[in-house]
């Protein structure tokens, strides 16, 4: 089987949704010609044409209005935003129009559109290259968000994404682009080609939206991640000798409540990170929908380890991102407890 | 921050380190004032009119830079006596110009019956267009059927015009169990595919970028249909106005951008959102659209432009920016009191006039029209718009029959998701 990168799997599951369907247009800011900054549209506009992969003025707003407009059309686009940070001029078009336009037309006009972005830190990209704002598209009825960890589920994902009827928010950890980052930034960078979720077959499959993956199976707490945090997770509980159980969510609305409450249930501990801030982030969403289901199961209160509520910071970015010491304390704390 | 005198607001000279003789005054900002407020006598000095026939009319692949001068010129078709005069003149016969009339008076009957519906609490809202109806009116009979307009609230008259059926808008604006929003928009919002009416918004300007993606994605599909995007004079200050305005340039897009200069958006005169550019239409020329002032409520000039720019758009000459002056007559909304804020005469001092009378005028001055006949039309609209709303009374009222409140969980998705279904069981449905 092939193995790729999660650029090159986004690259790949573009090129497979415009194969089989000619709808599927993409378009933004150097996406064309250039191929994107991190090269995931890289070759399209080569193989499929300027009609089909071109580039945008620098216009969020439009970029996401225009991409309304040919989905009311009958197109499917699939835009870029350059980074999530960037996302905020189009947060009108994305909230009060894709997002409602099949509900405000009781299904007269849909947006059966895709907005990819990368998102989370760990590159040094301080305040404007390294946010996670997955928790104002979750909070929007109408919306899908979707955040892949690993090449696999980053191109079944996103064929899955293009071909929904419905907008998509495709959040992509630009820190596990090239490899699987597990929070140890002092140490040496290992590529996807050494990872066994680095194997992508060729052709389509997809990853359906709402379904969570079990990153490692375990009986002794549950940490319910996704992104980058994912692989945090891992060397947490290879660090602590946790036997955790890790699920990689893949899809936060809609939300795989099944595979949540089975592991909780099961294991009757639960930690929820996220890079993301804390206060009123998608982990406690998380939180409260554990405590609703599974609250008698729970021996130990639900622990959260996500960004501090400070802009991300530059230079300290390191004390910032939630790495493997302060999740690792998180889970040995909730061992422990009560 | 101090007050410095009526309409200048300046700022103290706090933290300067000199403060001689040789200081500059402290600096001002100037906050734009209408000409007239209530009590003023009612004046519109900035306000350019070109004679009617005296504007020239381009042919339709003309260069951008070539037609600099009709974003500031105003072209007119209807003179003062009622003569369709100049090189605009002649795109419609006496056949479509009745139908055109009828289309109008039919706009506004059914806005006065649908405000007396909101007096009666049949609704809670409505939106008239009293006194603009040529420019929505005129411009949907200058498209093909197919092609899709992406309106704001006050553009009634293309669902009109396109034929619509009258009891349709009045379920929507009832909110009734036949209302083909099922209860979720703001009445007049009315959205539908089949007529060219795009879902209309209540965020200002999001559609006129949409409809600028629509004819993209035309284009891209090897398709002949257009779009035309709607905006008023104050939402040109939106960011995608411009956004609208860049993608259109840079892509060619057959698109027609239309900006309606009604002059007050809510109590904000249109001065405000212009600031110093001589005109809305002279927006376009930064960014190299053929840009166009017209009199909306010269019903042939609409029509003519609208023909014009379609034309263009439809060959590939790319896209047409037209600012269509006209005034507001009635309030915003029903939530509105214009009184509040400009001098109460003011909408019957407007220079252009009313669009109604001035096509019945023309089509008298031709012999193709009678004071008989007009009324003979008003009775009979009359007589349809009644029927309308009786059927859709049958139907209920805001104060009566509603859609099933369960329906409100549909449509959030193509299908619905666990969590969805979960909480309409929990609401009991």
């Amino acid at each position: 089987m092939p193995r790729m990168t999660i650029v090159e799997a986004i690259r790949d599951a573009h090129a497979v949704a415009m194969e089989r369907d000619e709808r599927v247009v993409v378009f933004g800011q150097d996406v064309g010609y250039f191929g994107g900054v991190f090269r995931c549209t890289h070759g399209l506009q080569q193989r499929f044409g300027k009609h089909r992969c071109f580039d945008t003025p620098i216009n969020e707003s439009a970029i996401v209005g225009a991409a309304i407009g040919m989905g009311a059309y009958g197109l499917r686009p699939c835009v870029e935003i350059q980074f999530a940070d960037y996302v905020y001029p189009a947060y009108d078009q994305i909230v009060s129009e894709a997002a409602r336009l099949r509900h405000r037309s009781a299904g007269d006009f849909t947006a059966p559109i895709t907005i990819r972005m990368p998102t989370g830190g760990g590159i040094f990209g301080g305040q404007t290259h390294s946010q996670s704002p997955e928790a104002i598209f979750t909070h929007v009825a109408g919306l899908q968000t979707v955040i892949p960890s690993n090449p696999y589920d980053a191109k079944g994902l996103l064929i899955a994404a293009i071909e929904d009827d419905d907008p998509v928010i495709f959040l992509e950890p630009k820190r596990l682009y090239n490899g699987p980052f597990d929070g140890h930034h002092e140490r040496p960078i290992v590529p996807w080609s050494a990872h066994p979720l680095g194997e992508v077959p060729d052709g389509h499959y997809t990853v359906p939206l709402g379904t969570a993956r079990i990153h490692r199976a375990g009986d002794e707490l549950t940490v319910l991640t996704y992104g980058t945090m994912v692989h945090v997770a891992e060397v947490a509980a290879a660090e602590t000798g946790i036997d955790a159980e890790i699920i990689d969510l893949r899809s936060l609305v809609p939300l795989d409540l099944d595979t949540i409450v089975e592991s909780v249930r099961k294991t009757g501990r639960c930690v929820v990170a996220h890079e993301a801030t804390l206060t009123s982030g998608f982990g406690a969403e998380l939180c409260a929908v554990v405590q609703e289901q599974v609250l008698w199961s729970l021996e130990a209160p639900i622990a959260r380890v996500a960004g501090w509520d400070t802009p991300y910071p530059h230079a300290h970015e390191w004390n910032y991102f939630p790495g493997p010491a302060r999740l690792g304390a998180a889970m040995r704390a909730t061992m422990a407890a009560p | 921050m101090m007050l410095v005198s009526n309409d200048v607001v300046g700022r103290n000279g706090e933290g300067a380190v000199d403060r001689d003789a040789a200081m500059p005054e402290p600096l001002r900002l100037r906050i734009p004032e209408p000409i007239a407020r209530p009590g003023d006598k009612p004046a519109f000095p900035d306000l350019l009119i070109d004679r009617a026939g005296e504007v020239r009319c381009p042919p339709i692949d003309v260069a951008p830079e070539d037609v600099v001068d009709l974003g500031s010129e105003m072209i007119r078709v209807l003179d003062i006596h009622g003569e369709a005069v100049g090189p605009w003149a002649g795109t419609l016969d006496a056949e479509q110009l009745r139908c055109g009339l009828r289309d109008m008076l039919t706009v506004r009957v059914f806005d006065a019956r649908m405000l007396q519906a909101h007096r009666q609490g049949n609704t809670s809202f409505y939106m008239q267009s009293l006194g603009e109806e040529a420019v929505s009116c005129a411009h949907r009979r200058a498209l093909h059927p197919d092609d899709m307009c992406f309106p704001t609230y006050r553009q009634q008259g293309l669902l009109i015009t396109a034929g619509y059926p009258l009891v349709d808008m009045i379920n929507q604006i009832y909110s009734n169990s036949h209302d083909p929003l099922k209860g979720r928009q703001l009445p007049v919002m009315y959205s539908s595919r089949d007529n060219g009416f795009f879902s209309v918004s209540g965020n200002l300007g999001t559609q006129f970028v949409q409809a600028v993606g629509w004819a993209m994605a035309s284009a891209l599909s090897g398709d002949t249909r257009i779009a035309s995007g709607w905006i008023g004079d104050g939402a040109t200050a939106e960011a995608d106005f411009h956004s609208a305005m860049v993608f259109a340039s840079t892509y060619h897009a057959p698109v027609i951008l239309n900006i309606v200069n009604n002059q007050w958006a809510i109590s904000t005169f249109q001065g405000f959102a212009r600031g110093d550019s001589s005109t809305f239409a002279t927006r376009g020329h930064g960014f190299g659209i053929a840009s166009l002032r017209v009199d909306g409520n010269d019903y042939l000039a609409v029509h003519a432009v609208s023909s014009w720019a379609a034309r263009r758009a439809r060959a590939n000459h790319g896209p047409t920016l037209i600012e269509w002056v006209t005034y507001r007559v009635g309030a915003h909304s029903t939530s509105d009191d214009p009184t509040a804020y400009r001098p109460k005469e003011e909408p019957y001092t407007w220079p252009l006039g009313d669009p109604i009378d001035r096509l019945k005028n023309h089509l008298v001055r031709i012999g193709e029209w009678s004071e008989e006949q007009h009324q003979a039309c008003i009775a009979d609209v009359e007589s349809a718009v009644r029927g309308a709303a009786a059927e859709a009374e049958r139907f209920g009222t805001l104060r009566s029959e509603h859609s099933a409140p369960a329906s409100m969980f549909d449509d959030v998705y193509a299908s619905m998701p666990e969590h969805l279904r979960r909480q309409r069981q929990q609401a009991g449905f």
